[in-house]
């Protein structure tokens, strides 16, 4: 089995497998042809098993090891990057970065959550599991951009609010409610976009917002399908069934209007052409920096108190 | 007929007639038999060990709240289970299995009124409904009360038991803590008092958002009152929890709440309270 391929990827697999293999004999016009062929058939092959993804096989394109995280995209995409660090009470958190940035003529305060690639650096950034003095220093910059006028772009990747002692002493749900509670009225524009997972209030304390984008293959949720598999299934591993149901995909939650834009991604997933990725996330990003720039706050308000107020569907 | 014939009817063959199913439970902590009748004349207080036990909604608002006077808010919101949710069990037939059991519509009641002679909205969860988990539901009817305390420039006191968000609503369930924020935020803005009554248990999303955001946090005594679940941190950290951990006592202690108040004192100490601010 190739590892850099998840399981309902290996058919793929087994054609770049070998097309590699005959990468060294290229030269021969009858082999290239032979190369060029499988080429296509493998395209067209990623193209058939990527028009159908299940909800739980795009959760792991979602937390996919080689997936861009929030610092992949500070390097590529950022012109220009101030990081701020700290909560002013307790401590850093390395799971959530923050700063000022600029991109093209753009300059906005930056807030994003950091999963990390290597052990160490997984470590490091707890895995992207915030704890309150995260979401405290988040909401430090957030205030510090409403006065300077600078909008908030924050960028969404967690497996969930860090359950853990300290952060419970620290009060992680005062944390979590004091930023909703700012953030729905502050007076400057929230962009919010899940790149990865969206995992829960841990993600939401960062993610209220004006305009909420999900990349393609990205994953938003009340709860991960593991935890909701062990709740009613009392078993973790039902977790791919769970994922069906939870409706977490951003062409779910888009439809359900409870986000509001998709960006694309590259045929395979962000990590196939981490290039591309990084240039549809810019577009995105300009496209909804441009478009909030000359609303008042007054406008901008009115509409953010309408759509959060209009979440929910019930009967009367 | 002896003193003891005269009794062993009532208590002997015959006492399970007198005392049909429902009429008495036991102290989850003490095991002390509770009668029905002593346990609502107590508010669900156990009179032996002082243990708060988990009251229903309408039975907290009902002793909360002046008698005369008390008007339900939205009575009749009702989910309509927007994914379709389905595990080992439709959440349509949970959904009607929960009404069922506890006579709701979902677990949040909202009702305005008479506190001491003071007007209040008065909010409650029902933990007996699906765990008091916050959905659609829930958020629309915590929004209806902060509008008719704002219209009316009267205070809120909300109490919260819940497990959280309610999972079988998905997206639209987190949500619900963005929209009820920004309720308690509008609230803030116009100066409305906002009381916070943290009840065993107040957990995930509902002590993430709504619950937490009281001017004057107040808790019961030995509330479960946290983010995560106690059995999740401690299958992440991988150590024993702290005695009395993500207790009321504890939190009081950590400096997250501002006070523990006896379930009987709740009235008189939030009426003072709000006399305080300067409400009549």
């Amino acid at each position: 089995m190739n590892l850099n391929y998840l399981d309902f990827e290996q058919p793929i697999a087994e054609l770049e497998d070998k097309i590699e293999a005959l990468e060294s004999v290229k030269d021969d016009a009858d082999i290239a042809k032979e190369m060029d062929s499988l080429k296509l058939k493998s395209e067209l092959l990623t193209k058939k098993i990527f028009a159908s993804l299940s909800d739980w096989q795009i959760s792991q394109l979602a937390r996919h090891p080689q997936r861009l995280y929030t610092l992949d995209y500070i390097e590529n995409i950022f012109d220009e990057f101030t990081e701020l660090h700290g909560d002013r009470t307790f401590s850093n958190d390395h799971s959530l970065i923050g700063g000022i940035a600029k991109i093209d003529e753009f300059n906005f305060m930056f807030i994003g959550q950091q999963k990390g690639r290597s052990t160490k650096e997984k470590i490091f950034h707890n895995f992207g599991m915030t704890r309150p003095e995260g979401y405290r220093k988040a909401l430090r910059l957030m205030k510090l951009a409403e006065k300077f006028s600078l909008p908030i772009i924050s960028f969404i990747d967690t497996p969930g609010a860090y359950p853990g002692i300290g952060a419970e002493e620290r009060g992680q749900s005062e944390a979590i409610a004091r930023n909703l509670f700012e953030m729905s009225t502050l007076k400057t524009p929230i962009i919010a976009t899940v790149i990865g997972e969206g995992g829960s209030g841990g993600a939401l304390a960062i993610g209220l917002s004006d305009t909420t984008m999900m990349f393609a293959y990205s994953i938003y949720s009340v709860i991960s399908p593991e935890g909701c598999a062990s709740i009613l299934y009392k078993d973790a591993s039902k977790a791919n069934i769970a994922a069906e149901s939870l409706k977490m995909t951003s062409k779910h939650l888009k439809k359900n209007k409870l986000i509001d834009k998709i960006i694309p991604e590259p045929l395979g997933g962000i990590h196939r052409d981490p290039e591309k990725s990084c240039n549809f996330l810019k577009k995105a990003l300009i496209r909804e920096l441009k478009s909030l720039q000359g609303v008042s706050i007054e406008e901008l308000l009115r509409e953010r108190h309408k759509k959060l107020l209009g979440f929910g569907r019930f009967s009367e | 007929m002896s003193w003891l014939e005269k009794i062993l009817p009532s208590i002997g063959k015959n006492a399970k007639k007198n005392i049909p199913e429902g009429l008495w439970s036991k102290c989850p902590e003490c095991s002390r038999v509770l009668y029905q009748e002593e346990l609502e004349r107590l508010s669900y207080v156990c009179p032996k060990c002082d243990h708060h036990l988990i009251i229903s909604a309408r039975r907290r608002l009902k002793n909360f709240l002046d008698v005369e006077h008390q008007f339900e808010i939205a009575p009749n919101i009702q989910s309509v289970d927007p994914l379709k949710f389905k595990d080992q069990k439709k959440y349509k037939d949970r959904y009607i299995d929960a009404q069922k059991k506890t006579k709701e519509k979902d677990a949040l009641i909202v009702k305005k009124g008479l506190l001491k002679g003071m007007p209040i909205v008065a909010a409650a969860f029902d933990f007996n409904f699906m765990g008091g988990s916050m959905g659609s539901v829930v958020g629309e009817k915590f929004v209806r009360a902060a509008d008719s305390a704002i219209e009316n420039s009267n205070p809120l006191v909300c109490f919260s038991a819940s497990g959280g968000a309610r999972m079988q609503e998905g997206l639209f369930s987190l949500m619900q803590m963005s929209k009820t924020s920004l309720a308690v935020k509008l609230m803030a803005d116009k100066k409305i008092p906002f009381i916070s009554v943290l009840t065993d248990p107040t957990m995930g999303g509902v002590s993430a958002s709504l619950a937490m955001l009281g001017d004057i946090q107040i808790a019961e005594p030995k509330a479960r009152i946290g983010f995560a679940g106690a059995r999740v941190v401690e299958q992440t950290v991988n150590e024993k929890l702290p005695e009395g951990f993500q207790r009321s006592e504890f939190l009081l202690e950590k400096g997250a709440i501002d006070m523990i108040v006896h379930r009987s004192e709740l009235r008189n100490k939030i009426f003072q309270i709000l006399s305080a601010l300067n409400y009549k």
